[in-house]
């Protein structure tokens, strides 16, 4: 089977008068057709990011610096802005996390469908609109027709990103770029709005990221999984494998801190110490500072490995044949 | 609605009602316009006949009183000096003024949003800087000093324009003005661009502030991720919402380009009704001063509620209910 995107070694870096922040440093992850990738890490790990670089929607003073993302086959590395724009919105979507912010307050939902269909395809105001109201229907808001006339704020977080997930697929993509778009809403609307993306995603072909940081939802959700930590890939591999049997010590880290995963009236687990300063990352391992197996070995760069079948860490003293704690 | 239409009516007439007092109580302050309206030999008695025919013997509170009686009927007063309803002598200066103001705006929405457009769209960029450079002059030059500069410049070393003084109007479609005319144009550039400089500067700044903030909104990265051209994410999805503040503050500006064109209209001779409110303050011409300045007041009213209204059209979340103020 053909993949609908490869990313390869991908570097995107922000030139600031800090210093220059390497948000996303050698990450490399393919995702399948129909398929769904989790992309997992915590606030600062470089995964929105990752997500704007394959849409090519990464603001000055960051770029690509280096690196491929094929779409289909084609590297979308140095192509003009205007190729992007045919490709955005059209072949690879993006939904974003706040439904609140994402719908621009002052146009009504059909004046932002009909432009989202017309800017792709020559087609007339009134085809556009029985588009997008066929869209809404699909996502599941009662009477379109009614709801197209309304203003963003007449609707509730959930419907709004309902109305954003209608504007993702109508064009029918390859891909949608998820970046947390469940995070900002209350848990039974989450439900529901997995539940209908994932019987999209099935019955459409339409490959997923799913950008998160919290991992019950990729449990349910994705067939593969990549955990970033400070602009780099961890740890990768299928689904099962990496929630069952973490090898890299921060996923180990991140499952043990899943509330429900805990003993009734024990303290909660967590990952001591904070996310390192993307500005002076040490040369080896980022979790170095807050990993309880740390050696001399892991100032050192670490290379990508192998360790199981389908399952790769980036790290010298993985959990083997461990139970996670 | 039509609640707010009755609130907001009523807050217009305390705000006149307090004024008249303020303004009539100011104006006995300055002086007794007797010493100034008739002849310095003349005697006492010819003075107090004066002083009986115009209602001058009288007591501040009667005088108020009658005042505010005839006010109620329409008439603010007989000028002393022209011998005229005082109504009707401003009204003639009227159109002079509205038409330098009218100007004054055109250059200002016509300059100032496309500057600050591009200024916020390219702040670190020469252009972007000089332009808020060139903002800066505009805002801190007196505009004494810059009417006169352009005099020198424009119409003595260069003599392309004319320096003082307003063309015959002329009458079409129902329309009197002096800018049917070449000439007419010609007399209104230098006033117009002097009274338009400060405002420019403002709505530079003001633009530039709104399309940076807006810029990095989701809103305008969701309408990127659209697919739509960058042409119509900023004149659509930007303008629009940055288009709020700044209607705000032309509504205001025009309210005191109207009122206080004093200065511009004094330097270049223009005859309107900055220049006829100094003259009558020069004259102690009471009627003519309490008429114009309590037309002003009502001038800004009105203007502020139709800015008001405006809200309501271009943002939806505005809606003009009763609790509004």
């Amino acid at each position: 089977m053909t993949e609908t995107l490869v990313v390869e070694r991908l570097q995107t870096h922000f030139f600031t008068k800090a210093g220059v922040v390497k948000a996303v440093d050698d990450v490399s992850f393919s995702v399948g057709r129909g398929k769904v990738l989790g992309l997992v890490g915590e606030s600062g790990s470089g995964k929105s990011v990752t997500g704007f670089s394959i849409l090519g929607l990464v603001d000055p003073p960051g770029r690509v610096v280096s690196g491929a993302i094929r779409f289909k086959g084609e590297n979308l590395v140095g192509r003009s802005e205007d190729d992007w724009r045919r490709l955005r919105g059209a072949r690879i979507a993006m939904i974003f996390q706040d439904p609140m912010m994402t719908l621009n307050p002052v146009l009504r939902i059909d004046t932002q469908m009909i432009e989202a269909v017309q800017a792709h395809e020559p087609v007339s105001k009134d085809v556009a609109r029985q588009r997008a109201r066929d869209a809404l229907g699909q996502v599941g808001i009662p009477s379109p027709d009614e709801r197209l006339r309304s203003y963003p704020h007449q609707f509730s977080g959930g419907m709004r990103q309902r109305v954003a997930i209608a504007i993702a697929l109508l064009h029918k993509p390859d891909l949608i770029v998820a970046d947390e778009p469940t995070t900002a809403l209350d848990v039974t609307i989450q439900g529901q709005i997995l539940a209908e993306v994932q019987t999209l995603a099935r019955t459409t072909g339409t490959s997923l990221i799913w950008i998160t940081h919290d991992l019950s939802v990729v449990a349910g959700l994705a067939d593969d999984i990549c955990v970033m930590y400070a602009g780099k890939v961890v740890e990768q591999g299928t689904v099962d494998a990496v929630l069952d049997h973490p090898l890299h010590p921060y996923t180990n880290g991140l499952l043990g801190s899943v509330p429900s995963r805990n003993k009734r009236g024990q303290p909660l687990q967590q990952i001591p110490g904070m996310t390192p300063s993307v500005l002076k990352l040490p040369p080896g391992c980022a979790f170095q500072a807050r990993c309880a197996r740390v050696s001399a070995a892991c100032a050192e760069p670490i290379a990508m490995q192998e360790f199981r079948p389908e399952q790769f860490a980036r790290c010298i003293h993985p959990h083997r044949d461990e139970v996670p704690a | 609605m039509t609640v707010y239409l009755i609130r907001r009516l009523m807050q217009a007439m305390l705000v006149l009602a307090v004024m008249s007092v303020l303004v009539f109580l100011g104006v006995f302050a300055i002086g007794d316009p007797i010493e100034i309206l008739i002849a310095a030999d003349a005697t006492q008695r010819e003075k107090e006949e004066a002083r009986i025919a115009l209602g001058l013997d009288r007591p501040l509170i009667e005088q108020y009183w009658v005042f505010v009686q005839n006010a109620l009927q329409g008439d603010l007063g007989r000028s002393f000096v022209f011998n005229m309803s005082a109504l009707q002598v401003i009204l003639q200066r009227f159109p002079a003024t509205f038409e330098l103001a009218m100007v004054a705006m055109l250059w200002t929405v016509l300059f100032g949003i496309p500057l600050g457009l591009w200024a916020g769209l390219k702040p670190d960029s020469f252009s972007g800087k000089s332009i808020m450079a060139g903002s800066i002059l505009g805002f801190s030059l007196p505009s004494f000093w810059v009417g006169l500069m352009l005099i020198m410049t424009f119409a003595v070393v260069l003599g392309w324009l004319p320096s003082t003084g307003r063309a015959e109007p002329e009458t079409h479609f129902g329309i009197t003005s002096s800018l049917w005319t070449a000439k007419g144009w010609s007399h209104v550039m230098l006033p117009s661009i002097n009274l338009a400089l400060g405002q420019i500067a403002l709505v530079i700044r003001l633009t530039r502030a709104g399309v940076r903030e807006a810029m990095l909104m989701d809103y305008v990265k969701f309408a990127r991720a659209k697919g739509l051209s960058q042409r119509r994410v900023i004149g659509v999805h930007v303008m629009k919402n940055i288009m709020i503040p700044i209607v705000t503050v032309l509504g205001l500006e025009l309210g005191s380009l109207i009122a206080f064109a004093v200065v511009t209209e004094s330097i270049f001779a223009w005859p309107g009704m900055g220049k006829l409110i100094i003259d009558s303050i020069n004259l102690l011409d009471r009627p003519i001063v309490v008429a114009y300045l309590l037309m002003t007041v009502f001038l800004v009213i009105f203007i502020n509620f139709a800015v008001d209204v405006l809200y309501s059209v271009l943002d939806p979340r505005v809606r003009l209910k009763d609790a509004g103020a």
